[in-house]
């Protein structure tokens, strides 16, 4: 059955049902204001929530405490009045707040007097020899699978990487009673030292306590390796190994399943295609959207929410998705924000969950070794572009990511560079010298997500086509 | 201080690059300036077709000059631009449309002008067998094909380099003006001198013209290109549509490029274009009627390219009605990436020695402006 959008003007309209995305809609709706939330998956959630209405795993601990606190929040959200389609791709944005999104293999068309994005975060690449292996995944697939459908891995597995996310998913895949042989943290040694001044406020983050138990809860069912400070998959058409250094000492292990993940960065595929400016975040390492403290992009009436706005943690994106929530009301409706908590108490909120990220993003920052590759690793899937081939075009004349698809059509895949961009824009500036920012990022253009020929076909056309039909 | 250099082009598209590359080819020594990079614009973003069918009369003997670089591509860049050569084939939907086309032929013919040919419906099937049944023929243009866009104009620009111009990018020429028998154009902090100035900026283009005095009939427009996944081969021409706006082109790696004039809006002064997704409809909806293997193809990218359109829809191109050593060259009006080679070399030919045996008269811009010169 398909859904269409009840109407064609909402005053608010949340894309994305995770965390933040979540909180905003009830706050707008709540509200008063007309609200539409759409969300690609087939329940409310997100990433960190996934299948929180449906999810198979009934047992609390396995998924861990925090994870079900995404239900009170879809409570919240079905108790309000905002309208909600779920499996509704988002495929165009634009400056002028005209979204085009697909429900059902049809397209719609909706017009927001404000829209917030909450698109959330995607794994950052990990582009390591090998990496495209059939065997080779990244650890936010295997969540998808464990959370969806209960599936864990029973083959010889190995798990390498950093951030907490990789502790999490270890700590989920044992409850479940999957299978790790290893796990090989990446983490620099360094990154210690330069994260200790962070510490005490990470001391006192809701994370900490549970971090530190998680990371025991794993180290005493798996043998983990650390310092690892080269990685990389092998086998014949399907992973056969993993081989890696740590201190000092190659050594090779035999593994069906390798899953990769060395944190997260901001999903900036639509917003950048909206036009909203984005700046490169040295701490991050990534491209980050330029957000006042209500979240409002540069683009006029578009807010950013979540991880989308920078990575924070879904207690932040909460936070942050009531913050540009209450502020669409306030300029919308300013009479009923007063029902509303007041915005100074939401930065405290904000504040509260932000503590420790420093410390975190610090401890985490992933080696320059597994961000920017050599030789013949693959840094462009879709069109299997090697870090050497980048290497070349700098050398004869492509200065940026948009010259470089004229030499290699880098990013021009259907991934529309979510697999490659962080890749080549590190690997460009490396190469010519220059900072990320200066060496810039894809232009990225609608659709979004793609659509096919037969649907954007059955579109109802403009005014002007379909008059031109009448009179023959 | 002020730099001297034998020529000063503005505009870093096709025509800019081509212009520079062909004046180091006559022994000057140019500079080239970009406000963006070479490309960024209309010049490497358009649909790449190489196409000397359905042209403007007025515009076909540059066109033909143009074709014959083309045929010879890499030998001039050291670079093949992806250009290849499968024609470009029209096709006429109806009988009506057909009739159209055969007055069309006929009317070249008399000109003088072979390159059109008329097709009846069983070589339209051999040219193009994905084509529906319905189609009684068209015309085609056998020389014609397609090349990278991007590709081909960073190639002129790199070759125009090598070949010993100045390129400035990132920077807009200012204040452009004339002084003591020379053009004087600021580059940021620099300013350059020469006594040629040739006016190849594209959309931004007529403002320079009206800042000079020569204002003309120009809008900026931006027309949308989308491109499918791959899909098994199953065309080689370029086709285009008679009665309705279609273009369309399948790669070697099977991805497949709509287009045909629909527009975007431009928001010419933040480089930006906002797509009507409506009018992209009414194109994949073309598609979808004429080629039904075309019905489950997914639209990856859309997008547009500024560019300048006269209201004649002929491009400006040769020296000023008012100025000495001024030169336009712009207003291509959505066809004018095939014309950038040949229009490199006549316009070189036109300041080096005055003249060409290129045919171009009809284009100057004294058809807005009684010359004062």
């Amino acid at each position: 059955m398909t859904v269409a959008p009840r109407r064609e003007d909402y005053d608010v309209v949340v894309i994305g049902a995770g965390p933040a995305g979540l909180a905003a809609a009830a706050t707008s709706a709540e509200a008063g204001l007309t609200t539409l939330l759409l969300d690609e998956n087939i329940g409310p959630g997100g990433q960190v929530f996934r299948a929180i209405s449906s999810t198979p795993v009934t047992d609390r601990n396995q998924l861990g405490a925090d994870y079900w606190v995404g239900a009170d929040l879809v409570q919240s959200l079905r108790a309000s009045s905002a309208e909600v389609i779920p499996r509704a791709t988002v495929w165009s944005l634009d400056r002028n707040l005209d979204i085009a999104v697909s429900i059902g293999g049809a397209s719609a068309f909706v017009k927001a007097k404000r829209v917030i994005l909450a698109t959330g975060a995607l794994e950052r690449p990990f582009p390591i020899p090998g990496w495209t292996l059939p065997g080779v995944m990244t650890a936010g697939a295997a969540q998808t699978m464990l959370k969806s459908s209960a599936l864990v891995p029973d083959g010889r597995t190995v798990i390498a990487g950093q951030g907490p996310l990789l502790w999490l998913l270890a700590a989920q895949i044992l409850r479940l009673g999957g299978r790790i042989d290893r796990i090989l943290d990446t983490t620099e040694r360094g990154n210690y030292l330069a994260a200790l001044p962070h510490a005490f406020a990470f001391l006192t983050s809701p994370y900490f306590a549970k971090g530190l138990s998680m990371m025991r809860e794993v180290k005493a069912k798996v043998q983990v390796v650390s310092g690892v400070a080269e990685l990389a998959a092998a086998g014949d058409g399907q992973l056969a190994s993993v081989s890696y250094v740590a201190g000092g000492r190659r050594e090779t292990i035999p593994a069906d399943l390798l899953l990769l993940h060395q944190g997260v960065v901001p999903n900036v595929n639509l917003a950048m295609s909206a036009g909203v400016e984005h700046r490169w975040d040295d701490l991050q390492l990534c491209w980050s959207p330029v957000l006042d403290a209500s979240g409002n992009s540069s683009v006029a009436g578009i807010a950013i929410a979540g991880d989308g706005a920078g990575i924070g943690g879904a207690n932040a994106a909460v936070v942050r998705g009531r913050i540009a929530a209450r502020a669409a009301v306030d300029a919308l409706a300013p009479a009923a924000a007063a029902r509303l908590p007041a915005m100074a108490t939401l930065r405290a909120d904000l504040a509260k969950a932000e503590r420790g990220r420093l410390f975190l993003d610090t401890l985490f920052r992933p080696a320059p070794q597994f961000r920017i590759p050599s030789g013949d690793t693959i840094v462009c899937r879709c069109e299997e572009v090697t870090a050497k081939d980048v290497l070349d075009s700098v050398a004869i004349g492509a200065t940026g990511p948009n010259q470089l698809k004229a030499y290699r059509r880098t990013g021009m895949g259907p991934c529309q560079g979510r697999l490659c961009g962080l890749t080549v824009t590190e690997l460009m500036a490396q190469a010519r010298g220059k900072s990320p920012q200066e060496i810039g990022y894809y232009r990225l253009r609608a659709p979004v997500k793609p659509i096919t020929l037969a649907e954007l076909a059955a579109v109802p056309k403009s005014e002007a086509d379909v008059k031109a039909v009448v009179r023959g | 201080m002020t730099k001297n250099v034998d020529a000063i082009v503005v505009g870093g598209g096709i025509h800019g690059c081509s212009t520079a590359l062909h004046l180091c080819l006559a022994g000057l020594k140019p500079l080239l300036i970009e406000k963006d990079y070479a490309g960024r614009h209309a010049s490497g973003v358009n649909a790449g077709g190489v196409r000397q069918l359905a042209r403007h009369v007025p515009e076909i003997p540059l066109s033909i000059r143009s074709m014959g670089i083309w045929e010879k591509i890499s030998d001039l860049l050291d670079d093949d631009c992806s250009f290849e050569s499968y024609g470009q084939v029209l096709v006429a939907e109806n009988e009506e449309e057909l009739a159209i086309c055969r007055a069309r032929v006929a009317e070249l013919n008399a000109l003088g002008f072979t390159h059109e040919e008329l097709i009846d419906a069983a070589e339209l099937r051999r040219l193009v067998p994905a084509v529906a049944e319905t189609c009684p023929g068209g015309v085609v243009s056998r020389r014609d094909g397609a090349a990278n866009p991007a590709q081909t104009t960073t190639a002129f620009r790199r070759k125009a380099e090598q070949l010993g111009a100045t390129v400035r990018e990132g920077v807009a020429a200012g204040n452009i003006r004339h002084r003591d028998g020379l053009w004087h154009v600021d580059v940021g902090s620099d300013t350059y001198a020469a006594p040629v100035l040739v006016n190849a900026a594209g959309a931004w283009a007529g403002k320079i013209a009206a800042d000079l005095g020569e204002p003309v009939p120009v809008e900026t427009v931006a027309p949308m290109l989308m491109i499918t996944s791959r899909v098994p081969h199953f065309i080689d021409p370029v086709v285009i549509l008679r009665g309705r706006k279609l273009s369309f082109k399948q790669f070697k790696n099977g991805t497949v490029l709509i287009g045909g004039g629909h527009l975007a809006r431009p928001y010419q002064d933040r480089n930006e274009t906002v797509l009507d997704w409506k009018s992209l409809a009414t194109s994949a909806q073309t598609v979808f009627e004429l080629f039904p293997v075309m019905r489950s193809a997914a639209i990856v990218r859309a997008w547009a390219g500024i560019e300048a359109k006269m209201k004649d829809d002929i491009p400006v191109f040769g020296p000023s009605s008012r100025h000495k050593g001024l030169y336009h060259q712009f207003g291509f009006s959505l066809h004018g990436f095939q014309l950038g080679p040949g229009a490199g070399a006549v316009m070189a030919e036109l300041i080096v020695n005055g003249g060409s045996q290129t045919r171009i008269s009809d284009l100057g811009i004294d058809r807005f402006h009684p010359i004062t010169l």
